[in-house]
Protein backbone atom coordinates (compact mmCIF):
# COMPACT_ATOMS: atom_id res chain seq x y z
CA UNK A 1 0.00 0.00 0.00
CA UNK A 2 1.27 3.46 -0.89
CA UNK A 3 2.24 6.21 1.50
CA UNK A 4 3.94 9.49 0.97
CA UNK A 5 7.65 9.37 0.21
CA UNK A 6 8.27 11.42 3.31
CA UNK A 7 6.26 10.77 6.45
CA UNK A 8 6.01 12.30 9.88
CA UNK A 9 7.94 10.53 12.57
CA UNK A 10 5.48 8.23 14.29
CA UNK A 11 5.08 7.45 17.98
CA UNK A 12 1.69 7.40 19.63
CA UNK A 13 0.13 10.08 17.42
CA UNK A 14 -1.04 7.93 14.48
CA UNK A 15 -2.67 5.49 16.88
CA UNK A 16 -4.49 8.32 18.59
CA UNK A 17 -5.69 9.60 15.22
CA UNK A 18 -6.96 6.17 14.23
CA UNK A 19 -8.47 5.37 17.62
CA UNK A 20 -11.96 6.90 17.22
CA UNK A 21 -12.67 5.14 13.94
CA UNK A 22 -11.12 1.84 14.97
CA UNK A 23 -12.98 1.74 18.30
CA UNK A 24 -16.34 2.49 16.68
CA UNK A 25 -15.65 -0.06 13.97
CA UNK A 26 -14.76 -2.75 16.50
CA UNK A 27 -17.77 -2.16 18.74
CA UNK A 28 -20.48 -1.54 16.18
CA UNK A 29 -19.18 -3.47 13.21
CA UNK A 30 -16.66 -6.24 13.86
CA UNK A 31 -18.32 -7.36 17.10
CA UNK A 32 -21.88 -7.64 15.71
CA UNK A 33 -20.65 -9.22 12.49
CA UNK A 34 -18.82 -11.91 14.43
CA UNK A 35 -21.87 -12.36 16.66
CA UNK A 36 -23.90 -13.05 13.53
CA UNK A 37 -21.37 -15.67 12.47
CA UNK A 38 -21.46 -17.24 15.93
CA UNK A 39 -25.25 -17.26 16.27
CA UNK A 40 -25.64 -18.77 12.85
CA UNK A 41 -24.35 -22.08 14.22
CA UNK A 42 -26.56 -22.04 17.32
CA UNK A 43 -30.21 -22.78 17.91
CA UNK A 44 -32.33 -21.47 20.77
CA UNK A 45 -35.55 -22.97 22.04
CA UNK A 46 -38.60 -20.77 21.81
CA UNK A 47 -38.25 -19.28 25.30
CA UNK A 48 -34.57 -18.48 24.85
CA UNK A 49 -33.70 -20.76 27.77
CA UNK A 50 -31.49 -23.28 26.08
CA UNK A 51 -29.00 -22.80 23.33
CA UNK A 52 -27.29 -25.60 21.52
CA UNK A 53 -24.59 -25.82 18.92
CA UNK A 54 -26.02 -27.13 15.66
CA UNK A 55 -23.16 -26.58 13.21
CA UNK A 56 -24.30 -25.84 9.71
CA UNK A 57 -27.79 -27.11 10.42
CA UNK A 58 -29.35 -23.63 10.26
CA UNK A 59 -27.96 -23.21 6.76
CA UNK A 60 -29.12 -26.66 5.67
CA UNK A 61 -32.61 -25.90 6.93
CA UNK A 62 -32.68 -22.60 5.09
CA UNK A 63 -31.74 -24.17 1.80
CA UNK A 64 -34.53 -26.70 2.22
CA UNK A 65 -37.05 -24.12 3.36
CA UNK A 66 -39.53 -23.28 0.59
CA UNK A 67 -40.12 -19.85 2.16
CA UNK A 68 -36.42 -19.03 1.97
CA UNK A 69 -36.14 -20.30 -1.58
CA UNK A 70 -39.16 -18.20 -2.44
CA UNK A 71 -37.48 -15.18 -0.88
CA UNK A 72 -34.36 -15.82 -2.96
CA UNK A 73 -36.48 -16.00 -6.06
CA UNK A 74 -38.40 -12.83 -5.17
CA UNK A 75 -35.15 -10.98 -4.46
CA UNK A 76 -33.75 -12.09 -7.81
CA UNK A 77 -36.70 -10.79 -9.84
CA UNK A 78 -36.94 -7.64 -7.79
CA UNK A 79 -33.24 -6.83 -8.31
CA UNK A 80 -33.37 -7.62 -12.02
CA UNK A 81 -36.52 -5.56 -12.50
CA UNK A 82 -35.31 -2.56 -10.51
CA UNK A 83 -31.87 -2.56 -12.10
CA UNK A 84 -33.17 -2.92 -15.63
CA UNK A 85 -35.93 -0.33 -15.30
CA UNK A 86 -33.86 2.34 -13.55
CA UNK A 87 -30.81 1.86 -15.79
CA UNK A 88 -32.64 1.88 -19.11
CA UNK A 89 -34.69 4.96 -18.25
CA UNK A 90 -31.59 6.72 -16.90
CA UNK A 91 -29.61 5.90 -20.04
CA UNK A 92 -32.38 7.28 -22.25
CA UNK A 93 -32.49 10.51 -20.22
CA UNK A 94 -28.69 10.83 -20.19
CA UNK A 95 -28.42 10.38 -23.98
CA UNK A 96 -31.13 12.99 -24.52
CA UNK A 97 -29.69 15.49 -22.05
CA UNK A 98 -26.22 15.02 -23.53
CA UNK A 99 -27.55 16.33 -26.89
CA UNK A 100 -28.61 19.55 -25.26
CA UNK A 101 -26.27 22.48 -24.96
CA UNK A 102 -28.08 25.29 -23.27
CA UNK A 103 -30.73 23.35 -21.36
CA UNK A 104 -28.42 20.61 -20.09
CA UNK A 105 -28.06 21.97 -16.57
CA UNK A 106 -31.74 22.72 -16.08
CA UNK A 107 -32.79 19.21 -17.11
CA UNK A 108 -30.13 17.75 -14.85
CA UNK A 109 -31.48 19.74 -11.91
CA UNK A 110 -34.96 18.38 -12.54
CA UNK A 111 -33.71 14.81 -12.77
CA UNK A 112 -31.28 14.53 -9.82
CA UNK A 113 -33.41 15.39 -6.80
CA UNK A 114 -35.19 12.03 -6.31
CA UNK A 115 -31.82 10.82 -5.01
CA UNK A 116 -32.64 12.81 -1.87
CA UNK A 117 -35.94 11.02 -1.22
CA UNK A 118 -35.73 8.22 1.33
CA UNK A 119 -36.64 4.75 0.01
CA UNK A 120 -39.41 4.51 2.60
CA UNK A 121 -40.90 7.77 1.38
CA UNK A 122 -40.62 6.69 -2.25
CA UNK A 123 -42.53 3.57 -1.23
CA UNK A 124 -45.30 5.53 0.46
CA UNK A 125 -45.61 7.91 -2.51
CA UNK A 126 -46.07 5.17 -5.07
CA UNK A 127 -48.24 3.19 -2.72
CA UNK A 128 -50.56 6.17 -2.60
CA UNK A 129 -50.54 6.61 -6.37
CA UNK A 130 -51.32 2.91 -6.82
CA UNK A 131 -53.86 2.74 -4.00
CA UNK A 132 -56.64 0.48 -5.34
CA UNK A 133 -59.51 2.63 -4.10
CA UNK A 134 -58.32 6.22 -4.49
CA UNK A 135 -55.06 6.03 -6.47
CA UNK A 136 -54.74 7.64 -9.87
CA UNK A 137 -52.97 4.71 -11.53
CA UNK A 138 -55.59 2.03 -10.81
CA UNK A 139 -58.18 4.51 -12.08
CA UNK A 140 -56.31 4.93 -15.35
CA UNK A 141 -55.59 1.23 -15.65
CA UNK A 142 -59.27 0.50 -15.24
CA UNK A 143 -59.76 2.54 -18.40
CA UNK A 144 -57.61 -0.05 -20.16
CA UNK A 145 -59.58 -2.85 -18.57
CA UNK A 146 -56.97 -3.83 -16.01
CA UNK A 147 -58.11 -4.32 -12.44
CA UNK A 148 -55.15 -3.25 -10.29
CA UNK A 149 -54.89 -4.54 -6.76
CA UNK A 150 -51.49 -4.98 -5.13
CA UNK A 151 -53.16 -6.29 -1.97
CA UNK A 152 -54.28 -9.47 -3.65
CA UNK A 153 -52.18 -9.79 -6.79
CA UNK A 154 -48.55 -10.86 -6.38
CA UNK A 155 -47.60 -9.44 -9.77
CA UNK A 156 -49.13 -6.06 -8.99
CA UNK A 157 -47.34 -5.91 -5.64
CA UNK A 158 -44.03 -6.75 -7.29
CA UNK A 159 -44.56 -4.09 -9.96
CA UNK A 160 -45.37 -1.56 -7.26
CA UNK A 161 -42.14 -2.09 -5.31
CA UNK A 162 -40.03 -2.24 -8.49
CA UNK A 163 -41.45 1.10 -9.69
CA UNK A 164 -40.92 2.73 -6.29
CA UNK A 165 -37.37 1.41 -5.93
CA UNK A 166 -36.39 2.20 -9.53
CA UNK A 167 -37.87 5.71 -9.48
CA UNK A 168 -35.50 6.73 -6.70
CA UNK A 169 -32.48 5.19 -8.39
CA UNK A 170 -32.93 6.83 -11.82
CA UNK A 171 -31.21 10.05 -10.76
CA UNK A 172 -28.14 8.20 -9.54
CA UNK A 173 -27.74 6.19 -12.75
CA UNK A 174 -28.48 9.26 -14.82
CA UNK A 175 -25.57 11.21 -13.29
CA UNK A 176 -23.11 8.41 -13.94
CA UNK A 177 -24.30 7.81 -17.50
CA UNK A 178 -24.13 11.52 -18.24
CA UNK A 179 -20.58 11.74 -16.87
CA UNK A 180 -19.69 8.73 -19.01
CA UNK A 181 -21.20 10.21 -22.16
CA UNK A 182 -19.37 13.47 -21.65
CA UNK A 183 -16.03 11.72 -21.44
CA UNK A 184 -16.42 10.11 -24.89
CA UNK A 185 -14.26 11.99 -27.41
CA UNK A 186 -16.37 13.85 -29.97
CA UNK A 187 -13.85 13.11 -32.71
CA UNK A 188 -14.76 9.40 -32.67
CA UNK A 189 -18.40 10.16 -33.27
CA UNK A 190 -17.64 12.75 -35.91
CA UNK A 191 -15.40 10.32 -37.79
CA UNK A 192 -18.18 7.74 -37.84
CA UNK A 193 -20.66 10.35 -39.01
CA UNK A 194 -18.36 11.28 -41.91
CA UNK A 195 -18.23 7.61 -42.81
CA UNK A 196 -21.99 7.77 -43.08
CA UNK A 197 -23.02 5.87 -39.95
CA UNK A 198 -26.54 6.74 -38.86
CA UNK A 199 -27.29 8.09 -35.42
CA UNK A 200 -28.60 4.76 -34.17
CA UNK A 201 -25.65 2.89 -35.60
CA UNK A 202 -23.22 5.33 -34.02
CA UNK A 203 -24.89 4.85 -30.67
CA UNK A 204 -24.83 1.04 -30.72
CA UNK A 205 -21.38 0.58 -32.26
CA UNK A 206 -19.41 3.41 -30.62
CA UNK A 207 -21.12 5.09 -27.70
CA UNK A 208 -22.66 2.06 -26.04
CA UNK A 209 -19.48 -0.08 -26.04
CA UNK A 210 -17.52 2.84 -24.60
CA UNK A 211 -20.11 3.13 -21.85
CA UNK A 212 -19.86 -0.54 -20.95
CA UNK A 213 -17.48 -0.11 -17.98
CA UNK A 214 -19.89 2.40 -16.41
CA UNK A 215 -22.84 0.19 -17.26
CA UNK A 216 -21.20 -2.73 -15.51
CA UNK A 217 -20.31 -0.65 -12.48
CA UNK A 218 -23.87 0.65 -12.26
CA UNK A 219 -25.25 -2.87 -12.58
CA UNK A 220 -23.35 -3.97 -9.48
CA UNK A 221 -24.29 -0.83 -7.56
CA UNK A 222 -27.94 -1.20 -8.52
CA UNK A 223 -28.11 -4.85 -7.52
CA UNK A 224 -26.58 -3.93 -4.15
CA UNK A 225 -29.10 -1.11 -3.82
CA UNK A 226 -32.06 -3.31 -4.72
CA UNK A 227 -30.97 -6.05 -2.34
CA UNK A 228 -30.02 -3.99 0.70
CA UNK A 229 -31.26 -0.41 0.60
CA UNK A 230 -34.87 -1.10 -0.26
CA UNK A 231 -35.96 -2.32 3.14
CA UNK A 232 -37.92 0.90 3.61
CA UNK A 233 -39.77 0.47 0.31
CA UNK A 234 -41.07 -2.94 1.40
CA UNK A 235 -41.66 -2.24 5.06
CA UNK A 236 -43.66 0.93 4.50
CA UNK A 237 -45.85 -0.59 1.78
CA UNK A 238 -46.47 -4.28 1.14
CA UNK A 239 -44.73 -5.71 4.26
CA UNK A 240 -43.62 -8.69 2.23
CA UNK A 241 -47.11 -9.65 1.08
CA UNK A 242 -49.38 -10.67 -0.44
CA UNK A 243 -48.53 -14.31 0.21
CA UNK A 244 -44.76 -13.69 0.53
CA UNK A 245 -44.68 -12.20 -2.96
CA UNK A 246 -42.46 -9.26 -1.97
CA UNK A 247 -40.58 -10.76 0.97
CA UNK A 248 -37.03 -9.96 -0.14
CA UNK A 249 -34.04 -11.37 1.76
CA UNK A 250 -33.25 -8.26 3.82
CA UNK A 251 -36.86 -7.99 4.89
CA UNK A 252 -36.98 -11.66 5.80
CA UNK A 253 -33.89 -11.32 8.04
CA UNK A 254 -35.69 -8.57 9.90
CA UNK A 255 -38.97 -10.47 10.11
CA UNK A 256 -37.42 -13.71 11.30
CA UNK A 257 -35.14 -11.95 13.76
CA UNK A 258 -37.33 -9.24 15.28
CA UNK A 259 -40.89 -10.42 14.71
CA UNK A 260 -40.61 -14.21 14.80
CA UNK A 261 -37.58 -14.19 17.15
CA UNK A 262 -35.90 -17.02 15.30
CA UNK A 263 -32.36 -15.93 16.08
CA UNK A 264 -30.40 -18.83 14.62
CA UNK A 265 -32.18 -18.69 11.29
CA UNK A 266 -31.97 -14.90 11.13
CA UNK A 267 -28.24 -15.02 11.85
CA UNK A 268 -27.70 -17.70 9.20
CA UNK A 269 -29.59 -15.53 6.70
CA UNK A 270 -27.40 -12.56 7.68
CA UNK A 271 -24.30 -14.62 7.01
CA UNK A 272 -25.55 -15.62 3.57
CA UNK A 273 -26.31 -11.96 2.82
CA UNK A 274 -22.85 -10.95 4.00
CA UNK A 275 -21.34 -13.46 1.60
CA UNK A 276 -23.41 -12.01 -1.25
CA UNK A 277 -22.32 -8.42 -0.47
CA UNK A 278 -18.69 -9.42 -0.13
CA UNK A 279 -18.78 -11.11 -3.55
CA UNK A 280 -20.44 -8.10 -5.15
CA UNK A 281 -17.97 -5.72 -3.50
CA UNK A 282 -14.99 -7.75 -4.66
CA UNK A 283 -16.34 -7.66 -8.21
CA UNK A 284 -16.77 -3.91 -7.91
CA UNK A 285 -13.23 -3.39 -6.62
CA UNK A 286 -11.65 -5.48 -9.34
CA UNK A 287 -13.53 -3.35 -11.80
CA UNK A 288 -12.29 -0.15 -10.16
CA UNK A 289 -8.72 -1.37 -10.28
CA UNK A 290 -9.03 -2.13 -13.96
CA UNK A 291 -10.38 1.34 -14.58
CA UNK A 292 -7.39 2.87 -12.85
CA UNK A 293 -5.07 0.99 -15.22
CA UNK A 294 -6.79 2.34 -18.32
CA UNK B 1 -23.85 16.70 -31.65
CA UNK B 2 -22.56 16.19 -35.10
CA UNK B 3 -25.34 17.27 -37.39
CA UNK B 4 -27.93 19.83 -36.50
CA UNK B 5 -31.09 17.83 -36.47
CA UNK B 6 -34.00 20.05 -35.56
CA UNK B 7 -36.63 17.31 -35.40
CA UNK B 8 -34.30 15.13 -33.37
CA UNK B 9 -33.76 17.90 -30.86
CA UNK B 10 -37.46 18.56 -30.64
CA UNK B 11 -38.08 14.88 -30.02
CA UNK B 12 -35.37 14.86 -27.36
CA UNK B 13 -37.01 17.82 -25.62
CA UNK B 14 -40.38 16.08 -25.71
CA UNK B 15 -38.95 12.88 -24.24
CA UNK B 16 -37.14 14.81 -21.52
CA UNK B 17 -40.15 16.93 -20.60
CA UNK B 18 -42.26 13.77 -20.35
CA UNK B 19 -39.51 12.14 -18.32
CA UNK B 20 -39.22 15.08 -15.95
CA UNK B 21 -43.00 15.06 -15.58
CA UNK B 22 -42.98 11.38 -14.63
CA UNK B 23 -40.11 11.91 -12.20
CA UNK B 24 -41.87 14.85 -10.55
CA UNK B 25 -45.34 13.31 -10.58
CA UNK B 26 -45.22 11.46 -7.22
CA UNK B 27 -44.16 14.56 -5.34
CA UNK B 28 -46.73 16.70 -7.15
CA UNK B 29 -49.40 14.22 -6.09
CA UNK B 30 -48.16 14.36 -2.49
CA UNK B 31 -48.27 18.14 -2.40
CA UNK B 32 -51.76 18.21 -3.89
CA UNK B 33 -53.05 15.55 -1.50
CA UNK B 34 -51.68 17.48 1.46
CA UNK B 35 -53.91 20.44 0.65
CA UNK B 36 -57.25 18.62 0.79
CA UNK B 37 -59.59 17.95 3.69
CA UNK B 38 -59.90 14.33 4.80
CA UNK B 39 -63.33 13.93 3.20
CA UNK B 40 -61.86 14.13 -0.31
CA UNK B 41 -60.26 10.72 0.03
CA UNK B 42 -63.48 8.99 0.95
CA UNK B 43 -65.09 10.05 -2.32
CA UNK B 44 -63.13 8.08 -4.86
CA UNK B 45 -60.18 9.01 -6.99
CA UNK B 46 -57.62 11.43 -5.62
CA UNK B 47 -57.77 14.97 -6.99
CA UNK B 48 -55.12 16.49 -9.25
CA UNK B 49 -55.75 20.10 -8.34
CA UNK B 50 -55.00 21.76 -5.00
CA UNK B 51 -57.63 21.96 -2.28
CA UNK B 52 -58.29 24.57 0.38
CA UNK B 53 -56.91 22.89 3.48
CA UNK B 54 -53.14 23.28 3.12
CA UNK B 55 -52.49 25.55 6.09
CA UNK B 56 -54.73 23.57 8.38
CA UNK B 57 -53.20 20.20 7.47
CA UNK B 58 -49.64 21.36 7.89
CA UNK B 59 -50.50 23.03 11.17
CA UNK B 60 -52.11 19.81 12.37
CA UNK B 61 -49.11 17.62 11.65
CA UNK B 62 -46.47 20.05 12.84
CA UNK B 63 -48.06 21.21 16.08
CA UNK B 64 -50.59 18.64 17.20
CA UNK B 65 -49.67 15.30 15.66
CA UNK B 66 -52.13 12.52 16.25
CA UNK B 67 -51.55 11.76 19.85
CA UNK B 68 -54.39 9.25 20.01
CA UNK B 69 -52.80 7.15 17.27
CA UNK B 70 -49.43 7.35 19.01
CA UNK B 71 -47.78 9.73 16.57
CA UNK B 72 -46.23 12.80 18.13
CA UNK B 73 -46.20 16.20 16.41
CA UNK B 74 -43.88 16.40 13.40
CA UNK B 75 -41.99 19.39 14.76
CA UNK B 76 -40.07 17.25 17.23
CA UNK B 77 -39.45 14.51 14.68
CA UNK B 78 -37.99 17.00 12.21
CA UNK B 79 -35.66 18.22 14.92
CA UNK B 80 -34.64 14.64 15.80
CA UNK B 81 -33.93 13.87 12.15
CA UNK B 82 -31.84 16.99 11.88
CA UNK B 83 -29.82 16.18 14.99
CA UNK B 84 -29.31 12.59 13.88
CA UNK B 85 -28.26 13.60 10.34
CA UNK B 86 -25.85 16.24 11.63
CA UNK B 87 -24.36 13.89 14.23
CA UNK B 88 -23.78 11.20 11.61
CA UNK B 89 -22.32 13.68 9.13
CA UNK B 90 -19.98 15.46 11.52
CA UNK B 91 -18.99 12.22 13.22
CA UNK B 92 -18.15 10.48 9.96
CA UNK B 93 -16.24 13.44 8.58
CA UNK B 94 -14.13 13.93 11.70
CA UNK B 95 -13.14 10.32 12.31
CA UNK B 96 -12.49 9.85 8.58
CA UNK B 97 -10.28 12.91 8.22
CA UNK B 98 -8.20 11.87 11.21
CA UNK B 99 -7.79 8.24 10.21
CA UNK B 100 -7.07 9.04 6.55
CA UNK B 101 -4.43 11.50 7.74
CA UNK B 102 -2.84 8.83 9.92
CA UNK B 103 -2.85 6.24 7.14
CA UNK B 104 -1.40 8.49 4.45
CA UNK B 105 1.08 10.62 6.39
CA UNK B 106 2.53 8.19 8.92
CA UNK B 107 4.35 4.93 8.79
CA UNK B 108 3.86 2.79 11.88
CA UNK B 109 3.47 -0.85 12.92
CA UNK B 110 0.11 -2.48 12.10
CA UNK B 111 -0.78 0.31 9.68
CA UNK B 112 -2.01 -2.10 7.03
CA UNK B 113 -3.90 -4.14 9.59
CA UNK B 114 -5.83 -1.06 10.76
CA UNK B 115 -6.41 -0.07 7.17
CA UNK B 116 -8.16 -3.36 6.48
CA UNK B 117 -10.15 -3.34 9.72
CA UNK B 118 -11.60 0.00 8.65
CA UNK B 119 -12.09 -0.93 5.04
CA UNK B 120 -13.96 -4.10 5.83
CA UNK B 121 -16.88 -1.85 6.78
CA UNK B 122 -17.21 -0.69 3.19
CA UNK B 123 -18.85 -4.02 2.54
CA UNK B 124 -21.62 -4.62 5.01
CA UNK B 125 -24.58 -2.29 5.38
CA UNK B 126 -26.26 -2.21 8.76
CA UNK B 127 -29.32 -4.00 7.34
CA UNK B 128 -27.32 -7.18 6.97
CA UNK B 129 -26.09 -7.45 10.56
CA UNK B 130 -29.12 -5.79 12.04
CA UNK B 131 -29.96 -8.11 14.92
CA UNK B 132 -26.49 -8.41 16.51
CA UNK B 133 -25.89 -4.67 16.09
CA UNK B 134 -29.18 -4.04 17.85
CA UNK B 135 -28.12 -6.35 20.68
CA UNK B 136 -24.80 -4.54 21.11
CA UNK B 137 -26.54 -1.17 21.27
CA UNK B 138 -29.12 -2.54 23.72
CA UNK B 139 -26.38 -4.00 25.93
CA UNK B 140 -24.64 -0.65 26.01
CA UNK B 141 -27.89 0.98 27.16
CA UNK B 142 -28.02 3.19 24.09
CA UNK B 143 -31.62 2.52 23.04
CA UNK B 144 -33.70 5.69 22.83
CA UNK B 145 -30.78 8.08 22.67
CA UNK B 146 -29.14 10.24 20.06
CA UNK B 147 -25.89 8.36 20.61
CA UNK B 148 -27.63 5.10 19.74
CA UNK B 149 -29.23 6.68 16.70
CA UNK B 150 -26.01 8.01 15.25
CA UNK B 151 -22.82 6.33 16.47
CA UNK B 152 -23.42 2.84 15.02
CA UNK B 153 -24.05 4.42 11.60
CA UNK B 154 -20.81 6.40 11.76
CA UNK B 155 -18.80 3.20 11.42
CA UNK B 156 -18.39 3.19 7.67
CA UNK B 157 -15.33 3.79 5.60
CA UNK B 158 -16.62 5.55 2.48
CA UNK B 159 -15.43 8.94 3.70
CA UNK B 160 -12.08 7.54 4.85
CA UNK B 161 -11.61 6.04 1.42
CA UNK B 162 -12.32 9.33 -0.33
CA UNK B 163 -10.05 11.38 1.92
CA UNK B 164 -7.26 8.85 1.51
CA UNK B 165 -7.52 9.13 -2.28
CA UNK B 166 -7.52 12.90 -2.04
CA UNK B 167 -4.56 13.13 0.36
CA UNK B 168 -2.54 10.95 -2.01
CA UNK B 169 -2.89 13.65 -4.69
CA UNK B 170 -1.70 16.49 -2.43
CA UNK B 171 1.83 17.49 -3.55
CA UNK B 172 4.62 16.23 -1.29
CA UNK B 173 6.38 19.59 -1.43
CA UNK B 174 3.74 21.11 0.80
CA UNK B 175 4.60 18.75 3.59
CA UNK B 176 8.33 19.14 3.06
CA UNK B 177 7.97 22.91 3.22
CA UNK B 178 5.90 22.62 6.39
CA UNK B 179 8.57 20.45 7.99
CA UNK B 180 11.37 22.81 6.99
CA UNK B 181 9.42 25.58 8.65
CA UNK B 182 9.24 23.46 11.77
CA UNK B 183 5.50 22.72 11.69
CA UNK B 184 4.40 19.60 13.56
CA UNK B 185 1.97 17.08 12.06
CA UNK B 186 -1.13 18.55 13.67
CA UNK B 187 -0.23 22.06 12.56
CA UNK B 188 0.26 20.79 9.03
CA UNK B 189 -3.10 19.01 9.24
CA UNK B 190 -4.94 22.07 10.51
CA UNK B 191 -3.31 24.84 8.49
CA UNK B 192 -2.57 23.14 5.18
CA UNK B 193 -4.45 19.89 4.70
CA UNK B 194 -7.84 20.98 6.01
CA UNK B 195 -8.08 24.16 3.91
CA UNK B 196 -7.10 22.13 0.83
CA UNK B 197 -9.82 19.56 1.50
CA UNK B 198 -12.63 22.03 2.01
CA UNK B 199 -14.43 21.28 -1.28
CA UNK B 200 -14.27 17.54 -0.64
CA UNK B 201 -15.52 18.02 2.88
CA UNK B 202 -18.45 20.09 1.65
CA UNK B 203 -19.30 17.59 -1.08
CA UNK B 204 -19.26 14.69 1.36
CA UNK B 205 -21.25 16.73 3.81
CA UNK B 206 -24.15 16.86 1.35
CA UNK B 207 -24.12 13.11 0.74
CA UNK B 208 -23.70 12.15 4.39
CA UNK B 209 -26.45 14.50 5.48
CA UNK B 210 -28.88 12.92 3.03
CA UNK B 211 -27.78 9.45 4.13
CA UNK B 212 -28.34 10.35 7.78
CA UNK B 213 -31.66 12.05 7.22
CA UNK B 214 -33.05 9.15 5.20
CA UNK B 215 -32.24 6.41 7.72
CA UNK B 216 -35.26 4.23 8.29
CA UNK B 217 -34.71 0.73 9.66
CA UNK B 218 -32.22 1.72 12.35
CA UNK B 219 -34.30 4.42 14.08
CA UNK B 220 -37.35 2.20 13.69
CA UNK B 221 -35.68 -0.48 15.78
CA UNK B 222 -33.95 1.44 18.49
CA UNK B 223 -36.51 4.14 19.29
CA UNK B 224 -39.56 3.03 21.22
CA UNK B 225 -39.96 6.38 22.94
CA UNK B 226 -41.80 8.90 20.70
CA UNK B 227 -39.40 11.55 22.02
CA UNK B 228 -36.77 10.10 19.71
CA UNK B 229 -38.80 9.27 16.60
CA UNK B 230 -37.28 10.55 13.39
CA UNK B 231 -39.54 11.77 10.64
CA UNK B 232 -38.84 9.13 7.99
CA UNK B 233 -39.63 6.28 10.37
CA UNK B 234 -42.49 8.29 11.90
CA UNK B 235 -44.30 8.12 8.56
CA UNK B 236 -44.51 4.37 8.81
CA UNK B 237 -46.17 4.67 12.22
CA UNK B 238 -48.78 6.94 10.64
CA UNK B 239 -49.45 4.67 7.69
CA UNK B 240 -49.92 1.42 9.56
CA UNK B 241 -52.56 2.44 12.05
CA UNK B 242 -54.76 -0.63 12.06
CA UNK B 243 -57.06 -1.75 9.31
CA UNK B 244 -58.51 1.62 8.43
CA UNK B 245 -57.25 3.67 5.51
CA UNK B 246 -54.47 6.04 6.54
CA UNK B 247 -55.39 9.70 6.89
CA UNK B 248 -53.92 10.48 3.53
CA UNK B 249 -54.00 14.25 3.74
CA UNK B 250 -51.91 14.20 6.94
CA UNK B 251 -49.62 11.43 5.75
CA UNK B 252 -48.86 13.35 2.57
CA UNK B 253 -48.21 16.59 4.47
CA UNK B 254 -45.72 14.63 6.56
CA UNK B 255 -44.17 13.08 3.46
CA UNK B 256 -43.64 16.53 1.96
CA UNK B 257 -42.04 17.82 5.15
CA UNK B 258 -39.82 14.74 5.44
CA UNK B 259 -38.61 14.89 1.84
CA UNK B 260 -38.10 18.64 1.61
CA UNK B 261 -34.88 19.23 3.59
CA UNK B 262 -32.69 16.73 1.70
CA UNK B 263 -34.17 17.84 -1.64
CA UNK B 264 -33.33 21.46 -0.84
CA UNK B 265 -29.81 20.46 0.14
CA UNK B 266 -29.35 18.76 -3.25
CA UNK B 267 -30.82 21.61 -5.25
CA UNK B 268 -28.73 24.27 -3.56
CA UNK B 269 -25.52 22.30 -3.55
CA UNK B 270 -25.91 20.39 -6.80
CA UNK B 271 -22.35 20.84 -8.03
CA UNK B 272 -20.83 19.73 -4.75
CA UNK B 273 -23.26 16.84 -4.53
CA UNK B 274 -22.37 15.53 -7.99
CA UNK B 275 -18.66 15.89 -7.26
CA UNK B 276 -18.96 14.03 -3.99
CA UNK B 277 -21.12 11.30 -5.46
CA UNK B 278 -19.00 10.49 -8.48
CA UNK B 279 -15.80 10.57 -6.43
CA UNK B 280 -16.98 8.36 -3.60
CA UNK B 281 -18.18 5.66 -5.92
CA UNK B 282 -15.42 5.53 -8.47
Amino acid sequence: MQTKRMTFSSGWLPYALLAPQVIITLIFFIWPASQALYQSVLRQDIFGLRTEFVGLDNFARLLNDPLYLNSLNVTFWFSVGTTFLSMSVALLFAVMVNRMIRSRDSYTTFLVWPYAVAPAIAGVLWWFIFNPSIGIMPYMLKGFGYDWNHRSSSTDAMILIIVAAAWKQISYNFLFFLAGLQSIPQSLIEAAAIDGASRMKRFWTIVFPLLSPITFFLMVVNVVYAMFDTFGVIHATTEGGPAQATNILVYKVYRDGFVNLNLGSSAAQSVILMAIVVILTVIQFRYIERRVNY
Amino acid sequence: MVENNRWGNLLAHIILILGVAIVIFPVYVAIIASTHPSGTFLRGVMPLLPGPNALENYKTVIVEGRSRAGTPPIGGMLWNSFVMAMAITIGKLSISLLSAFAIVYFRFPFRIFFFWVIFLTLMLPVEVRILPTFQVVADLGMLNSFAGLSIPLIASATATFLFRQFFMTVPEELMEAARVDGAGPMKFFKDILMPLSITNIAALFVIMFIYGWNQYLWPLLITTDPEYYTIVMGIQRMVTGGDSEPLWHLVMATVVLAALPPILVILFMQRLFVKGLTETEK
